[in-house]
């Protein structure tokens, strides 16, 4: 089973008071962010506290920190301090080319080959913050192994594109479109981006029913009263729960059998629908609605 | 290792320090200057664990302002080592 990533909560890199409580709010990931939160006379100061965080705090979830771009005098410097601490993940801002993230790939192999790390233990997910990067989407989901999820970062895109944010969001309804279905090609997940308004909750309810509905397997975050609105509308009713749960039976009992065939209720069953019933369990053990390690443990 | 040049990191903000390491006379050594709000509990601990770090670094003669707000050990060794690499892109 997949790992959750409903809501990956941003937390500014050189704030060692949010770096050290960014555990206790539940986010399926906290991204630890050297990039736009992080003063440029302040970033030497940044990676070098999330390093040390990242080595001292045990973390209830997934780490990630979101390095300045590759191309930036930030970047190289961002991964050689912070890869040694071994974050989970490698978040990168403005992707624009499979060429660059197959240099990041390197450069983390390189790095968890001298600090003894399991090759491929670092994942990375890109932003896609640009026009030129939506249409290379698949092509940056697919340059490498390490590609775990392909996220939207609408202000700089919005910003690329000459427009600005609406409440109905239909100016991200095409890039929303094209990253569920370059994630999906490319067999990682989609994370919508943040919303920014945190006072605004019957918007961003609204927002996060409908990315749902596209598809999309989380959201960014930027404050924690966030979660808890975004993991209530992720949550599966009981009767999604309960027929998950058959179906998943069912589907045991077939391999049991050896059969290839999965059938419930005398009905025949597709995989897509066992993958679909497990990712239901798993946002229900997520939400302890039912027993059973999280996907998240 | 003697530096020359100051070198500043952190803030006063609640759970961060704020380090200046300057230099000292010749001789004189790792001069720390500690203020915090727990220097009774922990004041001590912070001293030794600043001291040791400079010492680590090869620091000789020095002086370290400490103006700590409830860091962690983590925290702390950010910004000295932070303030330490400042102070030395400063040096000539």
């Amino acid at each position: 089973m997949e790992k959750l990533r409903r809501a990956m909560m941003f937390v500014p890199g050189n704030n060692p008071g949010m770096l050290q409580n960014a555990g206790i709010y539940k986010a399926d990931t906290v991204i630890f962010d050297v990039e736009d939160s992080v003063l440029i006379s302040e970033k030497d100061a940044a990676r070098q506290l999330v390093h040390n965080v990242i080595k001292t705090v045990k973390y209830p979830c997934e780490v990630a920190v979101r390095i300045n771009h590759i191309t930036t005098p930030y970047g190289k410097e961002d991964l050689a301090v912070i890869l040694p601490a071994k974050p989970d993940l490698i978040r990168l801002p403005k992707a624009e080319t499979a060429e660059e993230i197959k240099i990041i790939d390197e450069i983390i192999s390189e790095a968890e080959e001298k600090n003894g790390f399991a090759h491929g233990s670092i994942k990375m997910m890109a932003a896609i913050e640009t026009a030129k990067g939506l249409m290379k989407a698949y092509e940056i989901c697919s340059a490498s192994p390490r590609m775990v999820a392909l996220a939207l970062g609408a202000e700089d895109f919005l910003a690329d594109l000459k427009t600005t944010r609406s409440s109905h969001g239909s100016e991200l309804f095409g890039a929303r479109s094209q990253i569920i279905l370059a994630a999906r090609a490319a067999g990682v997940q989609a994370i919508d981006t943040v919303f920014t308004n945190v006072n605004d909750e019957e918007a961003f309810i609204a927002e996060t029913t409908r990315i749902k509905e596209m598809g999309f397997d989380g959201k960014s975050v930027i404050n924690p009263r966030q979660i808890k609105m975004l993991y209530k509308i992720f949550a599966p009713t009981e009767k999604e729960i309960d027929l998950a749960e058959r179906v998943l039976a069912a589907y045991e009992e077939a391999k049991a059998k050896n059969s290839g065939v999965i059938a419930l209720n005398g009905k025949m069953i597709d995989v897509p629908v066992v993958t679909r019933a497990e990712r239901v369990i798993g946002y229900a053990r997520a939400l302890g609605l039912r027993k059973g390690g999280s996907t998240n443990d | 290792m003697t530096i020359v040049g100051t070198g500043q990191a952190g803030t006063l903000e609640s759970s961060d320090i704020l380090v200046t390491v300057s230099p000292a006379e010749s001789g004189s050594g790792i001069i720390l200057q500690l203020t915090s709000p727990v220097i009774k509990q922990f004041g001590r601990h912070i001293e030794e664990f600043i001291t040791n770090l400079a010492r680590e670094q090869g620091l000789s003669d020095v002086t370290i302002h400490a103006n700590d707000r409830g860091a962690l050990d983590c925290t702390i060794e950010a910004r000295v080592l932070t303030a330490i690499a400042r102070s030395k892109v400063k040096a000539v």
